[in-house]
């Protein structure tokens, strides 16, 4: 039992403040919309999927060290695949977000099979090949995806007894299943395979040495990051009503990269926490110039170089110092 | 199983960069729990041969067999789950990791738990008991909370091993594990490599260039010289081989 406890004791330190403050963050998102007026349930609505779209591009970028450049592929693929589904099949959430949820991961399999054969550069640069790829294909494919006007009139039936065309309603079921989702993501990194992953961030060479099949960890990363990026973006298509192809561009792959830099990519909730500063930088900014990308692209350089591990990452470090060993 | 049984044999194992043959066709086996020291003049090979045994490289021709069956080849982790485990002449570990992470990692690899996904890492009783049990083998329980990285030369050394030992390996190869320490460091790396063989029952390949320690813990040496041994034999023997000497000369 004291083995046991010792083992433990760097990450019950670490888990317990988590803990906490994951209450006290569901609780204030769950009462949020007594007090948000009607536009910024949307917002916050966008804020929730952007965060899970960004923690599950960090399990990728931050846990496994693969930086993809082409994660708006399974973002877009999630979302279209369910918008056409309720358009052309049938108005069912739980048939569209299964349908949208499986391609998006079949996809990630696909194209994760060749990236994950690569390292570093290489293999940023073939996961935005391919990212350009899909973005090609909503965007020429006409008589199936709408090419460049999109898919519009994506419904938001009911489901079950709750009318998700009501924005509260649909908060609250983006919420749920982010929750679902943020806990299982949780789980992950703290699991076996999950130490796995971080070993290949920290040595991919050796790893092999002690008996790992190397790329087979990293594909199984990248399908499973796929995988909740497909959820993130069924969420988007009966939230958004109508989908573009500049969702599956590559300025959109870009989003979770600086979401994670921002947040902070070796802490858990960091790119979450990073979504919701982007999405409110961009907000404010582009509501004084339509010039606002150079002055968030400006704020995302003061991050990076000043505040490398992240703002979260830099509350962390600053509440932590105390505790921290010393070499 | 007895003494005289060969663990690991190589034929005609050869291993060209360009018009350098680093390992020129080298015909060897090793006996089973026999600690063999091999040594040579830097450049002679050595670690090319550990690199071609352990999947690193592919030779350009001979075979590599392991307990009989031909590994040639196969991927650096397919012989490691065969039994074949190494460390680095550069110390190779995972830096941002922790002491305990660090054999963590090789311990779930041979407890086959690392595909697991939706259960705590924390919760593994089995993978706590084992990973516990190898930190006291080298020595650094107390120190399982630190970062690799910032660990001492000498102990990371330590931690190399114990991450290679954690995967319980019937064959271990050691390149230069005394290398960069200082003499206090190189008697405990001593000891512990000496314990290793009583007590964990595993067959040892050692590339070391201080010869006061090949000599204290080596049973068998083998000396590589421009990619070919030169010699062969007990310690008594190398001590006076001619050519041994011919081969170090101006080099000692």
């Amino acid at each position: 039992m004291t083995k046991t406890e010792s083992s433990g004791r760097l990450f019950s330190l670490a888990w317990r403040p988590q803990i906490y403050g994951s209450v006290i963050v569901i609780l204030g998102l769950a009462l949020a919309p007594l007090f948000l007026t009607e536009f910024l349930k949307v917002f916050a609505t966008e804020m929730l999927i952007m965060a899970l779209f960004a923690l599950a591009f960090n399990l990728l970028f931050g846990y496994t060290g693969l930086l993809s450049f082409g994660h708006a592929a399974y973002f877009s693929i999630g979302a279209y695949t369910c918008g056409l589904t309720m358009l052309k099949v049938s108005p069912s959430i739980p048939l569209a977000f299964i349908a949208g949820i499986l391609l998006a991961t079949f996809t990630a399999w696909i194209i994760g099979y060749f990236c994950v054969r690569l390292d570093e550069i290489y293999f940023a640069m073939l996961t935005l090949a391919f990212g350009m790829m899909i973005h090609t294909i909503l965007w020429k494919w006409d008589s199936m995806t709408g090419g460049a006007d999109g898919l519009v009139g994506i419904p938001r039936p009911h489901l079950w007894l709750f009318d998700l065309s009501n924005i509260t309603t649909y908060y609250y079921f983006t919420l749920i299943i982010v929750c679902i989702c943020v806990v299982i993501l949780w789980v992950i990194v703290n699991s076996p395979f999950g130490l796995i992953l971080k070993s290949i961030r920290e040595n991919h060479e050796r790893v092999e040495f002690v008996g790992i099949n190397m790329r087979r960890y990293r594909l199984l990363s990248f399908v499973m990051s796929g995988l909740f990026c497909g959820v993130a973006g069924v969420l988007f298509a009966p939230f958004e009503m109508s989908l573009a192809p500049d969702i599956a561009f590559w300025t959109k792959s870009a989003e979770p990269v600086f979401m994670s830099l921002l947040g902070g990519m070796s802490i858990f909730l960091g790119p979450a926490v990073g979504a919701a500063i982007y999405m409110y930088l961009k907000e404010i900014i582009s509501g004084y110039t339509e010039l606002w990308m150079i002055y968030l692209g400006a704020v995302l350089i003061g991050f990076v170089i000043f505040l490398p591990g992240g703002i979260v990452g830099f509350v962390h470090r600053k509440l932590y110092a105390v505790g921290k060993e010393t070499p | 199983m007895n003494g005289d049984t060969t663990i690991l044999e190589t034929k005609g194992l050869r291993k060209h960069f360009g018009d350098l043959a680093a390992v020129a066709g080298v015909d060897i086996g090793f006996r089973e729990k026999e600690l063999t020291a091999v040594i040579g003049p830097n450049g002679a090979g050595k670690t090319t041969f550990f690199n071609l045994v352990t999947g690193r490289l592919k030779p350009t021709s001979g075979k590599v067999y392991f307990r009989g069956t031909d590994i040639t080849g196969l991927t650096p982790y397919q012989i490691a789950r065969k039994g074949i485990s190494r460390i680095f002449q550069i110390t190779n570990l995972f830096p941002e990791l922790t002491v305990y992470e660090n054999i963590r990692v090789a311990v779930l690899s041979k407890m086959r738990e690392t595909a697991r996904m939706l259960t705590l890492d924390r919760n593994l009783k089995g993978a706590n008991d084992e990973t516990g049990r190898i930190l006291e083998i080298v020595g650094l329980s107390d120190k399982r909370n630190s970062m690799c990285g910032l660990l001492s030369h000498g102990d990371q050394r330590l931690l190399e091993t114990g991450v290679a030992l954690a995967i319980d390996p019937v064959l271990l190869l050691l390149d230069e594990p005394t290398g960069g320490m200082g003499p206090e460091e190189t008697d405990e790396m001593v000891k512990f490599t000496r314990g290793l063989i009583e007590k964990q029952d595993i067959t040892v390949l050692l590339v070391e260039h201080d010869m006061s320690v090949v000599f204290s813990i080596a049973e068998r040496i083998v000396v590589m010289h421009q990619g070919e041994i030169i010699a062969d034999g007990k310690p008594d023997e190398i001590k006076v081989d001619i050519r041994v000497r011919e081969a170090y000369l101006g080099e000692e």
